[in-house]
């Protein structure tokens, strides 16, 4: 089938079988090969993106089911967005990628990609960042190496500063710079 | 090379950028890690992420039986088989071995199929629709044998160690306490994120690179080398980004490099192996499980004057690693205290079951796990805090250990012991956990409990290992002036990437950007040994420093000035100069591999962990609430890195504790998919505080010891000392799942 | 993977139509299908026919005295909807214990209980609370009651052409539900019990009416336990009433031995929960 949608603000259009997942679609038909593939159903979290800016386990979503709606990968959070020419440096990165690498957040770096989707699905709620908050949004996405401890202090970090930027107000240019 | 696939395009110019904070490292956190930016835009390549044009996809046909005779590979006459190939062990061009210790694993099985999911055919194909055709037209035929599944009844040994010193008659003698247990651990699967994976790439010279998620680029080297009969230029292996190894791509990866290998020859193109997750956890290695006996005897005085100890470690049906877990389970059995009189006797045996290997911890967390649960019973026993019994027996400077090393510099035992239990107020909270033991009614819903765990984990490999590896760092000044770090060592997220750039620069007196690390490629770096065994920062880092000072008396010498401001132009003038640093053995450190007498070691690290949990007395769940691990890591590189370490071994040992578990029938793990092996979820996971100890070891120049493994060891004993305080009962085997737990507060109510 | 082929009809009459003309599998949030693409659980589906595009089978609503959930309803709309947790917190509650946000932000309660797994966690409580199941095909629409639709171990009463299109609970005066699932751990995990107890008492101190029992993960299917339920029976909440029901539900229900459990914990456990329940109702 024709499925049409846009991922990362790029609109996309092909024709796919209606039950590939949305995980083959966008690393193997779109080379988004930043979403990660761990155990292919759902348990953890490692594909995880957005679709219309809720999480979701790419591996159980039918193309079909995306058609007419909107995609987020891991992709789409830099600020600037690396290449192969223009490799990722740490002035790219968003405020919670930033907050990931200041805290240690990030070791292996295989659950990285889902488990950034799920702290930006978290602030864009706009719920209080509390640990337990913050545990429960990311309970779908499994990590072996960091004991999760720099994770959630990373989201915590960058809800912080989300918050203060916010208090600002809107004439602040700095958007919670730390 | 392969290519990386392009993100999107970048937005047009002129957008405004409103996200963006001002980067730096936080003060004394230590510099970023070096490859995170690449891994938090999604845009670090792992092997499945690596796009090599015209690839093919190859699968590995494997045994459904624990145990049969192979009879016969049949391929069905009514498919196209032109179109796909094939290969059975007669293709194989070397011996059908996988080069390790011992040479008893085939690549692929050939008369006698010895563990379910064991390898028997290779298909590959150009795509995967095609593929999953071919392989459902092999037809194995096999004929059943019975299998050996329980360890204790197996006869085929693969190693046995015995350690025996002073007199353990006369110390039983004088025992006037004597406590026996039995403890017994399960299987524990490493559950790194990325399944393992791997593709190869014939080469125009007739040999094979391949590219893979691998902790030792050089054990894969060998393999490849001596089955496909291959020069050192023909076989290269390229670590690609690796999601995780913790053991569990030690070993492992030989196996699957040979698979991919031996397919790419027959098809003439790169075949790429991805496993899926079923894949992983039914067919890779996992954690030996053992059965640990124990008899301690106390002395009136309340000294530790015997212990007896007997290991049975199940190794599975090959070898592959058990001779060198096995020795380190052996050499830590006695636990980080000293006794006079110590017998401890150890094998690993074959079973029909997949085989086990390298996990983090490497056999020490089995044994140190039953020798902190017999300290807390004898404490228990003796009416004595496990807190004070600890600090009367643990090991101090000039102690002796049952191998008869003189511990004598670099013990932190007393410090990791009482950083963390100071920490955790550990007698405060076991004081009122006493107290409300003491008043609980028989309807009470939860109850908290605290519990305290100290083990030692040998530093580097054991005995001479690191004497037989001859490791080799480099360090180089290239002709352009460039300053290039060639190490065989791999990251895998625990920070190698950073923390040998940040030594260099230290070393060097240069800023850290100016520091080049090689890739892990054959064709480019030394055999700096495996990455395993928490060495690489103590003896890899060790090398390179080395390097480093001799490069830099090398220039200084003929500049006559700073390294840092004449290095450029002494590369323009002298061209490039490169350091290699070979391991030279440690002053003083001696250890006879058949007596198993002298220094196992040549230092040890030390860990404390205080766990406290509240279980649910309706149902023994388990909460752990919270772990205070107090690691002595000789001296920290990068605190940020070393907590994280510290962090994320904690959690796999909380699982270890209490829920991780495979369960076999005939042979075969039934928790074979993530659905059905599970380990902690962030709601799972305790609030963690570390403590890191710095007992430097002077064998070093930089005095750093290895982290990795250290927290592996205390977190299990500690939980099961923390289930046993909230509820009276000890759980002697791991997991101590609710199952157990329930079943034997039933035991305790009914007595 | 295997990709079967795919329809998605734009609405519930197509959807019946190719239903009737052919044997498909229907899929919802997908959490449940889209895992046995892999071929490893069993043969995968031969035809799917997508329901997600029919909004006909969305909505929470009060329906005089009852609450109408669309078979599409998620678990996270179940969280989010105000009308479930004022007047059905037990089902939010539940709804919570499935999977993680990811699972709940697709996984739908008609999808759970067409899948007809023995350790569905929501459907207790549809069993607690006499909810029934709307299905509809070509032909029309029929209402099952949960006590009578799943039938054996991943079976349904639902024929071939049919799909669950709502699920009705009846919201009745002075009934106080309960949920509790034991799993492994605290998110994404599969049950090894699950509890769902419903009454009518006017106060703390009435009797009990109309007691429901449902549970999970103890048989090849969701069950009710009547016998326990007509044990406590008009009885008040009371220590010896705990105790006797502790009891026969533990000889009511025959568990088995599998990967995530044992026999013995999943009786013990579920008399446990019973009995813990009954204190909390009586206050003891």
């Amino acid at each position: 089938m024709t499925v049409r949608f846009v991922v990362n603000d790029d609109p996309v259009e092909l024709t796919v079988p209606g039950a590939r997942r949305l995980l083959d679609v966008l690393r193997e038909e779109l080379g988004l090969t930043g979403t990660k593939e761990g155990c292919g159903e759902g348990e953890c979290g490692a594909c995880t993106v957005l679709l219309d800016g809720e999480v979701v386990d790419a591996c159980l979503v039918p193309i079909s089911q995306v058609d007419g709606h909107t995609v987020q990968t891991v992709e789409g959070l830099a600020a600037r967005r690396p290449s192969v020419d223009r490799p990722a440096a740490p002035d790219d990165l968003n405020q919670l990628q930033w907050a990931f690498l200041e805290t240690g957040g990030a070791q292996c770096g295989i659950c990285t990609p889902g488990m950034l989707m799920a702290g930006q699905a978290f602030l864009a709620s706009g719920a209080p960042a509390t640990d337990a908050a913050i545990r429960e949004a990311i309970a779908g996405n499994l990590c072996r190496c960091t004991g999760y401890t720099k994770i959630i202090e990373a989201i915590a970090l960058a809800a912080t500063r989300r918050d203060q930027a916010e208090s600002l107000g809107p004439t602040s240019d700095h958007a919670g710079r730390p | 090379m392969p290519v990386g696939r392009t993100a999107p395009a970048p937005p047009a110019p002129g957008t405004v950028l409103p996200d963006t904070p001002t980067p730096g490292p936080a003060p004394g956190r230590g510099p970023l890690r070096r490859e995170g930016p690449a891994k938090l835009t999604g845009t670090a390549l792992y092997t499945d992420d690596l796009v090599f044009p015209g690839a093919w996809h190859g699968a590995t046909i494997r045994s459904t039986e624990a145990r049969a005779r192979l009879l016969a590979i049949e391929l069905d006459p009514a498919f196209d088989w032109s179109k796909v190939v094939v290969v059975t062990a007669g293709d194989i061009p070397g011996p059908n071995i996988v080069n390790s210790i011992q040479d008893d694993q085939p690549i692929l099985a050939t008369d006698e199929i010895r563990h379910h999911a064991e390898p028997i055919v290779l298909v590959a194909a150009p795509d995967r629709a095609l593929l999953r055709q071919a392989v459902g037209q092999v037809i194995v035929r096999t004929e059943p044998l019975a299998p050996v599944l329980d360890p204790l009844a197996s006869d085929r040994v693969f190693v046995h160690y015995e350690i025996e010193t002073g007199d353990l008659a006369a110390g039983f003698a004088e025992a006037t306490l004597v406590i026996e247990g039995e403890y017994r651990v399960g299987h524990q699967e490493q559950l790194y994120i990325e399944n393992n994976a791997m593709i190869a790439v014939p080469r125009a010279d007739g040999g094979v690179a391949v590219h893979g998620s691998l902790q030792c680029p050089y054990y894969v080297h060998n393999a490849l080398k001596r089955s496909l009969l291959l020069t050192d230029e023909q076989a290269q292996v390229v670590q690609a980004e690796t999601g995780g190894g913790f053991g569990g791509k030690e070993e492992y990866p030989s196996i699957l490099a040979l698979h991919a290998a031996l397919l790419a020859r027959a098809c003439g193109r790169p075949v790429r192996m991805i496993y899926d997750r079923h894949e992983d956890i039914a067919a890779t290695t996992k954690r030996h499980p053992a059965v640990v006996r124990y008899r301690s005897g106390v002395a009136a005085d309340g000294r530790l004057v015997a212990q007896d100890i007997e290991i049975v470690m199940d190794a599975g049906a090959y070898c592959t690693l058990s001779p060198v877990v096995l020795s380190r389970g052996t050499l830590h059995a006695g636990g980080p205290y000293a006794c006079p009189n110590v017998r401890i006797r150890s094998r690993a045996v074959a079973t029909n079951t997949p085989p086990n290997g390298a996990f983090r911890g490497f056999g020490a967390p089995q044994t140190e796990f039953a020798a902190e649960m017999q300290v807390n019973r004898i404490a228990e026993a003796l009416g004595e805090s496990p807190l004070d019994l600890r600090r009367r027996w643990l090991y101090r400077p000039g102690d002796t250990t049952p191998t008869g090393q003189v511990l004598r510099e670099s013990v932190a035992a007393e410090e990791v012991l009482e950083r963390a239990a100071e920490a955790a107020e550990f007698e405060r909270v076991r004081a009122r956990t006493a107290g409300d033991r003491a008043q609980r009614g028989p309807d009470a819903r939860s109850a908290h409990g605290i519990g305290l765990a100290l083990a030692w984990h040998g530093a580097g490999f054991t005995g001479s290992g690191e004497v037989h590896l001859a490791s080799v760092a480099s360090v180089e000044l290239t002709a352009d002036g460039r300053l290039v770090i060639l190490i065989g060592s791999t990251e895998m997220g625990q920070g190698t990437k950073t923390i040998f750039p940040q030594l260099v620069a230290d070393a060097l007196g240069v800023p850290m950007d100016d520091v080049e690390f090689a890739p892990q490629d054959t064709a480019l770096v030394p055999d700096s040994g495996p990455t395993v065994a928490s060495r690489t920062a103590m003896v890899v880092g060790g090398l390179v420093i080395e390097a480093c000072r001799r490069l830099r008396a090398v220039v200084e010498e003929r500049s006559g000035g700073p390294f840092a401001d004449t290095y450029r132009a002494d590369a323009g003038t002298h061209g490039a100069t490169r350091i290699d640093q070979h391991f030279r053995p440690y002053p003083g450190v001696d250890f006879d591999d058949t007596t198993y007498r002298g220094d196992a070691y040549p230092a040890f690290g030390w860990a404390s962990a205080v766990a406290e949990v509240d279980v649910d007395l309706d149902t023994g769940e388990v909460a752990v609430r919270s772990v205070v691990a107090a690691d002595d890591v000789g001296r920290v590189i990068h605190p940020v890195l070393a907590e994280g370490q510290v962090e994320g071994g904690t959690l796999q040992a909380v699982g270890y504790a209490t829920i991780e578990e495979i369960k076999l029938h005939d042979g075969r793990y039934l928790n074979d998919r993530l659905a059905t092996y599970l380990i902690p979820t962030a709601l799972d996971a305790p609030r963690i505080s570390t403590i890191l100890v710095e007992a430097p070891f002077s064998g070093a120049p930089h005095g750093a010891k290895g982290i990795g493994e250290l927290p592996m060891d205390v977190g299990a004993p500690a939980v099961v000392a923390a289930i046993h305080d909230a509820t009276g009962v000890w759980i002697h085997d791991l997991p101590a799942s609710p199952e157990r737990i329930l079943a034997a507060m039933d035991t305790l109510v009914r007595r | 993977m295997i990709e079967p082929p795919l329809v998605s009809p734009p609405t519930l009459a197509d959807a019946y139509r190719l239903l009737a003309e052919s044997v498909y599998r229907p899929i919802a949030g997908g959490t449940d299908v889209l895992v046995q693409l892999s071929g490893q659980l069993g043969p995968p589906p031969d035809r799917l026919l997508d329901l997600w595009r029919l909004d006909e089978l969305r909505g929470i609503e009060l329906d005089g005295d009852a609450l109408v959930l669309g078979a599409l309803t998620t678990y996270s709309g179940i969280r989010r909807s105000a009308v479930c947790r004022d007047l059905l917190p037990a089902l939010v509650e539940a709804a919570a214990t499935v999977g993680a946000a990811q699972i709940q932000n697709r996984a739908t309660l008609g999808g759970n209980i067409a899948n007809a797994s023995p350790a569905g966690d929501m459907l207790p409580v549809l069993l607690a609370t006499d909810a029934t199941i709307v299905v509809g095909s070509i032909r029309g629409e029929r209402s099952i009651p949960a006590r009578s639709f799943w039938t054996g171990y991943r079976q349904t009463a639902l024929r071939p052409d049919e799909i669950v299109i709502r699920i009705r609970i009846p919201l009745v005066a002075d009934r106080q539900v309960r949920f509790r699932k034991i799993g492994t751990r605290r998110a994404q995990a599969i049950s090894k019990v699950v509890v769902g107890l419903s009454w009518v008492a006017p106060t703390s101190g009435s009797p009990w009416r109309t007691v429901r029992l449902g549970l999970g993960s103890v048989a090849e299917r969701p069950i009710r336990v009547t016998a326990t339920e007509a044990f406590l029976e008009g009885r008040l909440p009371t220590p010896d009433t705990a105790a006797e029901a502790a009891q026969r539900v533990a000889a009511e229900i025959q568990p088995i031995d599998d990967v995530r459990s044992t026999a013995d914990y999943r009786r013990a456990v579920t008399a446990r929960v019973l009995h813990r329940l009954i204190r909390e109702a009586g206050s003891w």
